[in-house]
């Protein structure tokens, strides 16, 4: 009963929320919806019995991702009031655009039949006596570890795709030096000079 | 997994992980010694690397079979592949060589972003799972796309670059909506037990992921009506990189393409049969009719591309046993003709800089015989004239397909081919009887010998054309 006033609760929340991403008027409230939706999902996720999946999903996608979002709103100057414009010129066409796309989705729908392996999969979902850390782990370093070793080359092309792209090496840009700094002693640091009263050290 | 298990596994992936290690400490090797030198030697060593790599699929292993609990496959088909990737790169990378270094591009990330992209290639090859696809297909794209823009203040490169990537994203994105909803009415990721849900009867679910499927991976192989980026791309790009493009991955993704049709949706024939007819015809026809109007020939060759994509097309839509082994040999013999081409446009460098109209040409067999012979070699070949190593490709492909039934796409792609040959001929007839003085500067030793002996292979390998018609025979057996 508790359980299932929660799911309509979460699922409610995320899809209002996800529509206020779309129709909200301000940038900044359309990010803020999208965190409220996310937080709903990580919600439906604990209902589900994975609780690493919903906190993954508040650490990286709220705490990460969706800040990140806000930053680039508030930083960039995009008018989207502007952006918005024409939506209404537009709405014929992307209207029907979208109407041929529900009923296609309505029939696949319809045509709808599970695998026969796909119940005895979601019964093996979650292995006895284990923690959902512990599940995950043995699935992804044992049977899909070529599958993580692939995204990290990936990452990796991403991490020399984005340096090679824009790092630019300038020219008389000074550095701060830590080995410089710290080897300096005394006698290369400090210089005494005897200044009579009334002239510079200037010559 | 156990220790064995896994160290019998990798075994499997000895081409993968050399590339990938490989490009790794060349990485650091190039952080590390900077300066010019430093890169001619990161650069050199990637050729070895990737010929090493490709080496290595042939000889330095005999074992076949399926690594990581289904994820990746050793098979002869594989190992074909594999070999013709890693030779294309490197022969590709040889011929970059002398262009970074003389636009000031010679950055130590060129040959690593190559090297990590052969590896993702030779992923694709070997993928077993609807996951492993597309993660090897990622791996491989995003260097693309990178090396897409690496002339970073090139407004063209960078359009390019940006082009590629947003299609790129796109078609990534149909390709998964397909793999979901496969896996949704299959039960399962990876290609064997798909083969088993297929099997029992194709489901309308089936049939639309697969749709998807079939659409991401068009656009991979710059298949019309997903063929938009290619002219753009190719030509905004660098042109060893637009070289490169034009070769090994086209290679992949067809091989790709085969497998997932033929393997896990070899049971659905009869649905998917369909939607490759249409995208061959489509392809060869606006490959075709595309290029009768360029003046660019990197655009020419985009056109070029798309078309010899749409006889690709056809070997697939066979759908049999020679389908398959003609679409290995037309492809092997496709990368030949157009690495050769690719050198040759290399060598139009003027004391300017690189030119790239076909109006350039013009005369040039009067003041280089050696380059004119070669264009009209290569330009032969790749329009499939009789007794170029072209021709049998194409001569087999139309073959498998009037074997499967298909007369009316074999007829097709005999009229298209005769469209093509119009444009290619152009391409000589500028090169041999067109007034011209724009004179070349002598192209770099690398490039000289690619596009001389490229050249001289579309003849030179009529001999030779049973014994790779025979190696792919006996890959065919196995796949089937």
């Amino acid at each position: 009963m508790l359980a299932s006033l929660a799911f309509w609760a979460f699922s409610g929340v995320a899809i209002l929320s996800a529509l206020m991403v779309v129709i909200a008027r301000n940038p900044v409230r359309s990010v803020l919806f999208l965190i409220l939706a996310f937080i709903s999902a990580a919600g439906l996720f604990v209902l589900l019995g994975a609780e690493f999946l919903a906190m993954l999903l508040i650490v990286v996608y709220v705490g990460a991702v969706a800040v990140l979002f806000l930053f680039v709103v508030m930083m960039l100057d995009v008018d989207f009031a502007e952006l918005k414009q024409g939506f209404l010129s537009y709405l014929p066409l992307g209207g029907l655009i979208a109407i041929v796309l529900a009923i296609e989705l309505a029939m696949i729908g319809m045509s709808w039949q599970s695998a026969p392996q796909a119940e005895a999969l979601r019964a093996a979902a979650m292995p006895e006596g284990m923690t959902n850390v512990e599940a995950l782990g043995t699935v992804i370093y044992d049977q899909y570890v070529y599958f993580f070793q692939i995204a990290g080359l990936v990452l990796l092309v991403a991490m020399i795709g984005a340096i090679v792209l824009t790092l630019r090496h300038k020219e008389g840009v000074k550095r701060q030096s830590v080995t410089a700094q710290v080897g300096r002693d005394r006698k290369t640091a400090v210089e005494m000079l005897d200044i009579k009263p009334g002239q510079g050290i200037g010559e | 997994m156990t220790a064995d298990m896994l160290s019998q596994d990798l075994t499997l992936l000895i081409p993968e992980i050399l590339l990938a290690c490989g490009a790794m400490a060349l990485l650091m090797l190039g952080v590390f010694l900077k300066g010019e030198g430093a890169n001619r030697l990161v650069q050199w060593l990637t050729v070895g690397l990737l010929a090493v790599a490709g080496l290595a699929a042939l000889f330095a292993m005999t074992g076949e079979g399926t690594a990581f609990s289904g994820g990746f496959i050793f098979d002869s088909l594989a190992r074909f592949s594999k070999v013709a990737i890693g030779i294309v790169a490197a022969i590709a990378m040889l011929l970059a060589m002398p262009y970074l270094q003389a636009e000031k591009l010679g950055k130590m990330e060129y040959p690593i972003l190559v090297a990590l992209a052969a590896a993702g290639m030779m992923m694709m090859v070997s993928a077993n799972d609807l996951i492993s696809m597309y993660m090897a297909i990622e791996l491989q794209s995003l260097a693309l796309y990178v090396l897409a823009a690496f002339n970073r203040d090139s407004l063209r490169a960078s359009e390019a670059g940006l082009k590629y990537f947003v299609l790129g994203a796109l078609s990534s994105g149909l390709l998964l909506y397909g793999a979901s909803l496969v896996y949704g009415f299959a039960g399962a990721t990876g290609f064997n037990e798909i083969a088993i849900a297929v099997e029992s009867g194709p489901t309308v679910g089936l049939i639309f992921g697969l749709v998807f499927v079939i659409c991401g991976l068009a656009f991979k192989v710059s298949a019309a009506p997903f063929h938009m980026w290619t002219p753009d791309v190719y030509e905004g790009a660098p042109t060893p990189v637009t070289a490169f493009f034009a070769t090994a991955p086209k290679f992949a993704a067809m091989i790709l393409l085969a497998r997932v049709l033929v393997e896990p949706f070899g049971g659905m024939v009869e649905q998917w049969r369909d939607v490759i007819w249409i995208l061959a015809v489509l392809s060869m026809g606006i490959g075709a009719f595309g290029a009768l109007t360029q003046t660019n020939i990197k655009r020419l060759m985009a056109y070029s591309s798309i078309a010899n994509m749409g006889y690709a097309l056809v070997a697939v839509a066979a759908a049999s046993q020679t389908g398959m082994w003609a679409l290995l040999v037309y492809m092997v013999l496709y990368m030949i003709s157009v690495i050769g081409s690719f050198g040759a446009i290399l060598s139009m460098r003027t004391r300017e800089g690189m030119v790239e109209q076909i109006s350039d040409l013009a005369g040039v067999a009067q003041r280089n015989p050696g380059l004119g012979w070669s264009i009209t070699a290569l330009m032969f070949s790749i329009g499939g004239l009789p007794f170029m190593v072209g021709f049998f490709g194409k001569f087999f492909l139309i073959y498998a397909a009037v074997e499967s039934g298909l007369l009316i796409l074999a007829v097709l792609a005999v009229l298209f081919s005769v469209v093509g040959a119009a444009y290619y001929l152009r391409v000589v007839k500028t090169v041999w009887f067109d007034e011209g003085e724009v004179e070349f500067v002598p192209a770099a030793l690398s490039i000289y010998w690619v596009t001389r002996l490229a050249g001289l292979a579309t003849v030179a390998l009529l001999p030779v054309v049973g014994w790779v018609v025979y190696r792919a025979v006996s890959v065919g057996l196995t796949v089937l």
